[in-house]
């Protein structure tokens, strides 16, 4: 499954960002193949925002399609 | 890991001297010897510039970085100096902003990092990375009271062991912890240092000198590398991996926190930027600040600035002086005291109009931007920018053109790819109209009433979308996709937003003053040598027959060559009819650039780019504005 698929409060594991820049900056805001985020919101058409304890992110819809996620309700309160 | 220190003491002095590469020589404040450079980092909206001002005083030193416009703040702090960089998420080239950063840190003797205790996940990872600078450094853990009132624990004491560096919790805004944070400079010290990275760093370090930049080289960084010769490292990734694993390693040992309640700013935040509420709030903003310059300001203000005051007191006393020695009559006169006289209408113009304008304007940016509402902005805007080959954060640059097009053709280049700062550039120098010109357009566009303001809104907005979309399918290659942190909302501190808009109103004006004067003296010697009758008389079929506008408008386009905002303020003295003051407004507003933004324009994509660029201005000016005139007049 794919980042944009996600729906609004869904909880995920990242699995895997291709872009080399994308995952650079992902680990720099706290998030790494592996984490476990919610989606905080999704703008109709538009980003998808991420929420990983406080910390909040947008990430464009183009690229969110990039990112591939797999649903984590098995693993829900562990960060990894 | 204490021991570990005594072979690295030495670098302190190595590292501020790598010869040839020092890269902030030229800021204004010279060193003397002896002197340590105490710098300031952080992520941005951590309150870095509160930590700024408590160890600055009085006397700060605002300058641009060479070659950016990016603002550096630095002090003396008795015998040392303090040195403030821009908010970054880490160490490295990606942008300006992260360059200018890196060269400041580069060659800092000390650290001073502040760190967001409500974000510490996020901004331990520039904590760890300077920490592997192996600068000594000290940490003021920031917005402590928000960690109680969110009910998080932090242990201060266990992180401070950690890290291997002393740790401050504060409260700047309250001015709590501020005192502590001076008082353990003298402990800043080296902290715990991967042991992965060790030797790796120390190999390097023997082909670089500096274990800062041994580690930039490390991490990739090509500018570093090259400035030694080298080849940038290709283990950026697993150094970064191993970095965010540390982070939240030490994460997990120091904040113990209660469930996550969702507190009423987060319910903001998702309120600004879902378009069903945003794009109403959006238009509250846009309505709040169309009050504030161009109702309040460029009425109520500009009414006693310009009228009572410049007109009232200036114009009669600066005439009564000059009078008597250089007669009005006279080209000398003409040129001092005359109709475009530099020190009648140019100073009235420039203190009168110009000042409480662009200052207004960049109030109300500062607003934007201490609120923390810009990146949500991004985020509800950025499917409308993809339609134009932008993402999200170029509402950056282009809100920034409202104010002054010339600054925001430089921020094009926080932009991911040269397309976009293509797309960005074209659609700043054609159909946004900076601050100034904003001003004299809405006084004008007030005069002839509401219907008329629509109807200029939606052309240009109309041409906005048309040129966007077109670059957008005609220029080759992709746009880079939005990818942005969104800090959380907060009340912004009228100190700070004064100071930020009073910064940038003064730059602004010493980049106009000389332009502008330039522009009124070619007006002027025009006007003597009749060259401007001349002028109109070979633009008369463009103007009259095209346009449809009497033969005097084109007096407003030979200013506007100059500045943007002095070809509007050509037309004030002419009674035009408000269809005609519609026609001449959009074709003034599409037509080019200052000369200030040409200069700039040119210096940033190139005469490639630049030349068309220009020229397309024209033909999109007389062009919709002639097109308008047909149909409407």
């Amino acid at each position: 499954m794919c980042l944009d698929q996600i729906r609004t409060g869904e909880e995920v594991i990242i699995k895997e960002i291709p872009d080399t820049m994308a995952k650079t900056q992902f680990i720099r805001f706290g998030i790494g193949e592996g984490s476990s985020v919610i989606c905080h919101t999704k703008i109709p058409f538009g980003p998808v925002v991420l929420r990983k304890n406080r910390q909040e992110i947008a990430i464009g819809r183009e690229l969110a399609k990039t990112i591939t996620v797999e649903r984590s309700t098995h693993v829900r309160g562990k960060n990894a | 890991m204490s021991e570990e220190k005594t072979p690295k003491k030495e670098l302190g002095v190595v590292k501020t001297t790598h010869g040839g590469h020092s890269h902030t020589g030229s800021l204004a404040i010279n060193l003397p010897e002896g002197c340590k450079k105490i710098v300031l980092a952080g992520n941005p909206n951590v309150g870095k510039s509160v930590f700024f001002n408590y160890f600055s005083g009085l006397y700060v030193d605002v300058s641009n970085y060479p070659g950016t416009t990016i603002e550096i703040s630095q002090a003396r702090y008795g015998d040392d100096a303090i040195v403030d960089t821009p908010g970054i998420y880490g160490v490295s080239s990606f942008n300006d902003e992260e360059i200018v950063a890196r060269d400041i840190i580069l060659s800092a003797d000390m650290v001073v990092n502040v760190v967001d205790a409500v974000h510490i996940e996020r901004d331990l990872f520039l904590t760890l990375q300077l920490i592997d600078m192996g600068l000594p450094m000290v940490v003021a853990l920031n917005f402590m009271d928000e960690v109680e009132e969110q009910d998080i624990e932090i242990d201060v004491d266990l992180l401070s062991d950690l890290l291997g560096v002393p740790v401050v919790p504060t409260v700047a805004v309250k001015k709590r912890g501020l005192a502590e944070v001076t008082a353990t400079l003298d402990d800043a010290r080296e902290g715990n240092q991967d042991p992965f990275l060790h030797k790796k760093l120390h190999e390097m370090l023997s082909r670089v000198g500096s274990q800062p930049e041994a580690l930039m080289v490390l991490e990739g960084d090509e500018h570093v590398a090259a400035r030694h010769g080298i080849k940038p490292a290709a283990d950026r990734e697993v150094i970064y991996v191993r970095r965010r694993e540390r982070v939240n390693d030490i994460v997990g040992h120091v904040v113990k926190e209660k469930a996550l309640v969702e507190t009423v700013r987060q319910k903001m935040g998702l309120l600004v930027m879902n378009p069903l509420t945003g794009v109403p709030f959006l238009v509250l903003v846009l309505y709040g600040l169309y009050q504030l310059v161009a109702v309040f300001i460029a009425q109520t203000v500009v009414g006693v600035t310009e009228e009572a005051l410049m007109q009232g007191y200036w114009e009669p006393f600066i005439r009564g002086i000059i009078e008597p020695i250089v007669s009005e009559s006279t080209p000398l006169g003409e040129i001092l005291i005359g109709e475009f006289g530099v020190l009648t209408m140019t100073a009235t113009y420039l203190l009168g109009l110009l000042l409480p304008l662009v200052l207004g304007f960049y109030l109300a940016l500062a607003l934007m931007e201490d609120s923390g509402y810009l990146p949500r902005l991004a985020t509800l805007v950025d499917r409308a920018l993809n339609a134009i080959g932008l993402n999200g954060r170029a509402v950056v640059p282009l809100i920034l053109g409202f104010g002054c097009v010339t600054m925001a053709t430089i921020t094009t280049r926080l932009l991911g790819t040269e397309r976009e700062k293509t797309i960005a550039t074209a659609i700043l120098q054609w159909a946004i109209p900076c601050s100034a010109q904003l001003g004299v357009i809405t006084v004008l566009l007030a005069a002839i009433g509401g219907f008329y303001i629509l109807l200029y809104i939606g052309i240009i907005f109309l041409t906005l979308a048309i040129i966007g979309t077109v670059l957008a399918r005609v220029l080759p290659g992709k746009s880079s996709p939005l990818l942005i942190d969104l800090p959380p909302l907060r009340l912004p501190r009228p100190d700070n937003v004064a100071r930020k808009a009073a910064t940038r109103t003064y730059y602004f004006m010493k980049e106009a003053i000389p332009w502008f004067a330039i522009g009124a003296l070619i007006i002027s010697v025009m006007k003597i040598t009749n060259a401007l009758t001349a002028w109109q008389n070979a633009w008369a079929p463009l103007t009259t027959g095209w346009l449809k506008l009497p033969k005097e408008a084109s007096t407003a386009f030979v200013m506007g060559l100059v500045r943007r905002d002095f070809g509007a303020a050509g037309l004030f003295e002419m009674s035009l009819a408000p269809m005609e003051t519609l026609v001449a407004l959009v074709t003034i507003t599409l037509f080019v650039p200052c000369i200030a933004s040409l200069m700039i324009l040119f210096k940033e994509r190139g005469w490639k780019q630049g030349i068309p660029i220009w020229l397309g201005s024209w033909v999109l000016a007389f062009g919709i504005g002639g097109i308008l005139a047909q149909i409407l007049l």
